[in-house]
């Protein structure tokens, strides 16, 4: 294609990305968004403006080369684009699938401001895909320093730390304490979101190259402790995430019927629920379903709850039964992904706004049979900017429901923190770490993802992973002190 | 992969297998629990550990052929290996000298009392272990169990061997005799069992101490499908237990918990049954 001018750029329309028919893909797992083809790709890549000062890269977590890597596309140079990506992000076919784009690089986009931005993480999946299937750029290892590092967690902060000193040269040992790598990746996000191919593709290829060792079935804080890792090891990188589940504090939690999305999450994702009785773990949901909370979490259990509702229908020849979120604000305070909400808007997901259980509701065999919730109104700001919810009285309702599924967020697991003096803890369990380089109150050991954080996003722990893992390097090499 | 060291057939239905795991070996203590997986397409099996050896790296675990997966496994034998072998588990018992104290050991909870019985007698404790199951062919580590206890009483549902007794009997009678003051007891089985136990217990005001062994996917406290109530609200056996004190337990939601998958459970067995008769028949030609 011939130089374009930027008003001729910016009469490009915004390409959608096909997705997979929103009727079939209910009775599916498999993948919903089904990428660009390379036509489609670079003329998406044709609409960027190259931006002497580009916005985008600013709102990255990590500051991927954004205009760079579009322009190598865009001339068709892919490996050149591929170059360009690994400078900042080893994991673009992951990040182009889940990172909320809409608030990160496409949010700043300049042509968003008037128009519809540059679909950015489209393009970043598709470079990504490219990679997976071609291995155009090898990640090289540097020559051996004979240090010896332990990355604790196999999730994004983890993955991406251990590759990044590892490239270093020095000795990496990642843990994970479940039977595969991925954290986050491979027991939250559903398959039909982020195919687990692609996740085992990525680490595999990076363990690969780089000669990491991967111990599955290690768990830190019990197989081994902190400070055990730190007789052997020269530095610890902790990235165990915030796995473990909220509850609400509401009477009837304990009865069977209810779930942590975490549960619901692991039993069909890593145990293949979905695929019971071939694969061993089961998972029982009934025919109605309340996903309680509006987050990527949410959104991803309550749309493996529809499609699970629908292989059951086409079983048995009943009607498909129904899957509902329940949340206590209104839409406009959904913290999901836009996309998420969308699809499952299109799956046939029902949405409860401004709805707040109070009770589970069960009968004499200890059963759920409804989820007794209250109105609600916005009222003031609260401390996170958003209106308050206010109870409206008197206005409780009944809702029949066989599964109740809490999605309200996780906090740390507090197994990490066993024999790991001096490693500080906030009042919410999450580790005390300075944000720039992931240091931790304890010497040699830094942290980052959702350990520190709380429960956020993919790419903001693999910025943490990434920040931390210099500040290894630099460590390891004796450029800093850690005083 | 881990592989299987020895397997000993205990009787038809409960087996014992060494199995090769270092990693959990290295801090296993009495009390803890591990998780095993057979192959790609198995679920996630706690199981609590039965003995460990920290030189050789091994872990002894005893199970009771029940649903699919503990059927599956013990028709594995030595030099086979299992997918996954996390661990180990939970928090380890608080072993110190009490005084006297009573070890019950239910069917397959003969096993994990036994590392406990032992501990505890190191400890300096006098230990009386009461040990049951439904009849003799059930019964397992009588030996093992006597060389760590001071006095050992066997009892079976059917008479068979020992006293034709549920084990609450001895234990009440036990606990009747005001010569002998009992610090603590410990009691490992079927749920059933041990309420039954913490029942019989409570009016003594004598602590009892149980071993949960709930549904359960991670075991890291990540899924929370293992949360137990207690009187003080709810707690997750993987990271918080597996012990508690019996006398908060509410049995009767732990009970119903446990039964949610039974269907589930029995199509697994149905399914597994199926398939291996159609491997039989393949294998010798059939059609």
């Amino acid at each position: 294609m011939a130089e374009l001018k930027p008003h001729e750029r910016m009469k490009i329309k915004r390409h959608d990305m096909p997705n997979q028919d929103q009727l079939v893909r209910r009775g599916n797992y498999e993948e919903v968004a089904l990428g660009y083809s390379e036509e489609t790709a670079r003329t998406e890549a044709e609409r960027c403006l190259q931006c002497k000062d580009p916005k985008c890269v600013q709102g990255c977590p990590v500051g991927v080369m954004i205009p760079q890597f579009i322009k190598a596309l865009r001339e068709g140079d892919m490996v050149k684009a591929v170059e360009w990506m690994k400078v900042k992000n080893n994991l673009p076919a992951i990040c182009g699938r889940v990172c909320p784009q809409e608030v990160q690089c496409e949010g700043s986009c300049i042509l968003g401001k008037k128009g519809e931005a540059v679909a950015i993480g489209r393009l970043e999946r598709f470079v990504g895909d490219y990679e997976l299937s071609h291995r155009s750029c090898p990640l090289v290892k540097a020559p051996a320093t004979g240090k010896k590092i332990a990355v604790v967690g196999s999730g994004p902060a983890g993955i991406t730390c251990a590759v990044d000193t590892a490239r270093e040269g020095h000795q990496v040992t990642m843990f994970e304490s479940l039977h595969g790598p991925g954290g986050v990746l491979i027991y939250g996000i559903p398959e039909f979101r982020l195919p687990k191919a692609v996740v085992h593709g990525e680490i595999s290829y990076a363990v690969d190259c780089l000669g990491i060792d991967l111990k599955t079935d290690h768990v830190i804080g019990r197989s081994f402790t902190l400070n055990e890792l730190l007789e052997e090891y020269d530095a610890v990188f902790l990235g165990t995430g915030a796995g473990l589940p909220s509850f609400m504090r509401i009477p009837g939690i304990n009865l069977n019927g209810v779930m942590s999305a975490n549960e619901f999450l692991t039993r069909v994702n890593l145990m293949k629920a979905y695929q019971f009785p071939d694969y061993d773990t089961p998972v029982r949901i009934g025919r109605k379903v309340a996903v309680v909370g509006a987050g990527n979490v949410a959104m991803d259990a309550v749309r493996c709850s529809q499609r699970l509702l629908a292989l059951q229908a086409a079983q048995t020849g009943e009607a498909p039964g129904e899957a509902h979120i329940v949340y206590r604000r209104s839409k406009d305070e959904v913290p999901a992904r836009q996309e998420e909400v969308h699809h499952a808007e299109e799956e046939g997901v029902i949405f409860n706004f401004l709805t707040n259980p109070v009770e589970i509701i069960g009968d004499e065999t200890r059963r759920v049979t409804g989820l007794k919730c209250v109105k609600m109104e916005l009222g003031e700001p609260d401390a996170s900017g958003r209106r308050k919810p206010v109870e409206i009285k008197g206005s409780e309702f009944v809702m029949e429901m066989d599964t109740v599924i809490m999605a309200l967020g996780t906090n740390p697991n507090p197994i990490v923190f066993v024999d790991a003096d001096g490693l500080e803890r906030t009042k919410y369990g999450t580790a005390v770490a300075d944000t720039e380089r992931g240091r931790t109150k304890k010497k040699r050991v830094w942290a980052g993802g959702d350990v520190v954080t709380g429960a956020a996003t993919v790419i903001s722990a693999m910025g943490a992973g990434k920040r931390a893992a210099a500040d290894i390097n630099a460590f390891l090499k004796g450029e800093a002190d850690w005083e | 992969m881990y592989r299987i060291l020895s397997k000993e057939v205990l009787s038809d239905v409960v087996k014992l297998m060494d199995i090769e795991a270092p990693h959990v070996a290295r801090r296993a203590a009495a009390g803890q629990f591990i998780i095993v997986r057979i192959d790609e397409f198995g679920e996630r099996i706690p199981l609590t550990i039965a003995d460990f050896d920290r030189d050789r790296g091994t872990i002894t675990i005893i199970f009771q052929e029940l649903g699919k997966s503990t059927i599956q496994l013990g028709k594995m034998n030595a030099g086979d290996s299992v997918a996954s072998f996390a661990g180990p588990l939970g928090h380890p018992t608080e072993i110190e000298n009490f005084g006297t104290v009573i070890c019950m050991g239910g069917g397959v909870g003969i096993a994990p009392i036994y590392p406990i019985a032992r501990a505890l007698k190191q400890a300096g404790n006098k230990v009386i272990s009461i040990i049951g199951a439904r009849n003799k062919s059930l019964l397992f580590w009588e030996e093992k169990m006597r060389a760590v206890s001071d006095e050992l009483i066997i009892c079976t549902d059917d008479g068979s061997h020992g006293r034709k007794a549920l084990v609450t009997e001895p234990l009440k009678e036990i606990l009747d005799n005001k010569d002998q003051k009992i610090a603590k007891v410990w009691a490992i089985g079927p749920a059933i069992m041990m309420k039954f136990v913490t029942l019989a217990t409570k009016p003594y005001e004598v602590p009892t101490i149980v071993s949960l062994n709930t549904i359960m996917i991670d075991g890291t406290g990540m899924c929370g499908g293992c949360r137990v109530l207690l009187e003080d609200g709810a707690q997750f056996v993987c990271v918080d237990g597996p012990e508690f004190n019996g006398h908060k337990v509410d049995w009767d939601n732990l009970l119903s918990r446990l039964s949610f998958y039974k269907d589930e459970e029995k199509k697994a067995v149905e399914h597994y049954d199926h398939k291996c008769r159609l491997e039989n028949a393949v294998a010798k030609g059939e059609k």
